[in-house]
């Protein structure tokens, strides 16, 4: 196996020129919403609004502005698949269509994906969808592809500003460590890493530096796995059905003698 | 985490619609009306045993179709064996941590033990020729073994859809361990309701169907307190049905639970229609759960 692979994105240097989800959507042939025709969303400079199949980056604009206008940022995130390492959608596939690669990335093969739609319910973060074309479902792959040709993903390739950044995680890790280091010394104290260590899902192979609460980003505070309920989910519902067969043979009992009235509970 | 009671609110929705609710609602009386024959067949008097063929004869039909909808609801509906053989090795494919992947073998298996319990009751009502086929009906040992072994894969089919939504990260399905619950048990009441309607409409007078009517009634009861055990579970994540279809569900219960029970009670006096009455309403009530669940 390859050394683990991922991104780590620096929201901070990110202008939202969207290059990336342009060079996503071309090396990846996905096709544009609503035939191309153009849509705009109407109160963000953000038209594609969401991750989904047919966008697998999207750049997040949070537009931070009090009433006054006075002041005021916008917090600029290119949002991506976190290739978790305990990743919620690869637990719960039931036709094994989602893989985990070499470079310990999550990959849907879309020709084994058969459209339950099981995992987009299973991702914390919601960034998998159906793909209109395909009738799969679909998200990054971390270009796998062009991993496995020796290339860097399309999107950090593209990205003008290296607010995405592609590498080994380790080298990641290290890298984004010096980088909140330095925005702390130059006085931007609320610089913090977002799934940068195992304590989330096992590690995000896509990992962020952001600057305001997880939720401002549209991330999960606390994401966690669909399996923590299988096994409360499991004694309840057969705690459920040993209180029906009970209730079943109480009344289903061949008496002979007569049977007590109805029990009001 | 201001304003957002989980981390399940950043989730996406898998769009899951009236095939699953529907497939819910038939999964649930395919297994509960097995279950509830077995029972019969096992523990009850052999007047009955014309009851218990109302279950064997729902059970098989409703598996069927199930099968069709959890079809016809994949993004890509010829490749459903996907579920069961992995298409790139052509090995079994079986995750027994997934809900999905153990529900459809468990539904599968379900579907063979129905098949023969529909053909041993069948046999015996004499609609088909082959009367040998009555030994799929317990007392014979093979109906036994298919009843037992049977009865408990109804329970499965009548739960893990339950648990499935649980084995996600939505708001609500996966907020509270206790949908597999409600489930089984609205399983059990909508079935024993779909038998006693059945039963109703083809003028059996058996003994045993004042006591279906009962375990309704206690199961309809339990049912109640398990959706107030749900709503409690929820805590703060109950702002989520903070919607139509919490109105809807409301409206559940109040058709499908207290009404019924409020029937019962009245049963001394005007017991006929008010039985077929309380099982309609129980039905209805079972389905709508399941839309207001699988749809919020």
């Amino acid at each position: 196996m390859a050394e683990p692979m991922g991104f780590f994105t620096d929201t901070t240097v990110c202008i939202g020129c969207k290059a990336c989800e342009v060079a996503c959507k071309q090396w990846n042939q996905l096709p544009s919403a609503n035939g191309g025709v153009n849509t705009l969303s109407g109160d963000s400079y953000d038209n594609t609004r969401q991750l989904d199949g047919i966008h697998w980056r999207h750049v997040k604009f949070i537009e931070q502005f009090p009433e006054d206008r006075k002041d005021g940022r916008w917090l600029l995130m290119s949002d991506v698949c976190k290739h978790c390492v305990h990743a919620g959608c690869l637990e719960v596939c039931p036709t094994g269509a989602i893989i985990r690669t070499e470079f310990d990335t999550v990959v849907i093969q879309s020709n084994a994906c058969n459209g339950c739609r099981d995992c987009i319910g299973a991702c914390p973060f919601g960034v998998i969808e159906i793909n209109p074309v395909s009738h799969t479902a679909q998200k990054c792959t971390l270009c796998y592809d062009r991993l496995q040709g020796g290339l860097e993903p399309a999107c950090s390739k593209a990205c003008p500003t290296k607010s995405i950044q592609f590498g080994t995680i380790r080298e990641l890790r290290a890298n984004s460590e010096k980088r909140v280091e330095q925005l702390h010394e130059a006085g931007e104290n609320r610089a913090y890493l977002y799934g940068a260590d195992e304590k989330m899902l096992g590690g995000l192979n896509s990992f962020y530096l952001l600057v305001d609460k997880p939720e401002v980003y549209g991330l999960p505070p606390d994401p966690k796995m669909p399996s923590r309920n299988l096994v409360p989910g499991s004694i309840s519902a057969l705690f459920g059905a040993i209180m029906v067969g009970l209730a079943g043979i109480f009344n289903f009992r061949n008496r002979a003698a007569s049977k007590p009235e109805e029990k009001r509970p | 985490m201001n304003g957002v009671p989980s981390s399940t609110w950043f989730t996406a929705s898998p769009h899951w619609g009236w095939y699953i609710a529907s497939y819910f609602f038939l999964g649930g009386l395919a297994g509960g009306s097995y279950f509830l024959a077995a029972l019969m067949d096992l523990f009850g008097r052999r007047e009955d045993r014309p009851l218990a063929h109302i279950g064997y004869y729902v059970a098989f039909p409703c598996v069927a179709i199930s099968g069709l909808l959890l079809t016809l609801d994949l993004g890509k509906p010829m490749r459903f064996w996907h579920m069961l053989i992995e298409s790139n090795t052509y090995r079994p494919m079986l995750k027994y941590w997934s809900p999905m992947s153990i529900g459809s073998w468990g539904l599968l298996a379900f579907g063979f033990f129905t098949f023969a319990s529909f053909l041993g009751a069948l046999a015996e009502d004499g609609r088909i020729p082959w009367s040998g086929l009555r030994i799929l009906r317990a007392p014979a040992a093979p109906g036994l073994i298919v009843e037992l072994l049977g009865g408990l894969a109804g329970f499965y089919v009548a739960s893990y859809t339950g648990v499935l939504l649980a084995v996600t990260n939505r708001p609500i399905w996966s907020d509270t361990p206790l949908l597999g619950m409600l489930f089984v048990v609205s399983a059990a009441s909508t079935s024993a309701a779909l038998m006693t309607l059945v039963a109703h409409r083809s003028d059996l007078t058996l003994p045993g169907l004042a006591d279906l009517h009962r375990m309704e009634t206690w199961v309809i009861a339990l049912e109640l307190a398990v959706l107030t055990a749900v709503v409690i579970s929820l805590g703060r994540v109950v702002s989520a049905w903070l919607n139509g279809w919490g109105v809807l569900l409301l409206i559940v219960v109040a058709v499908g639970m207290i009404a019924p029970l409020v029937l019962a009670s009245r049963r001394r006096t005007s017991p006929d229609a008010s039985m077929s009455t309380a099982a309609v309403l129980v039905l209805v009530g079972g389905f709508l759960l399941r839309v207001v669940i699988v749809f919020s």
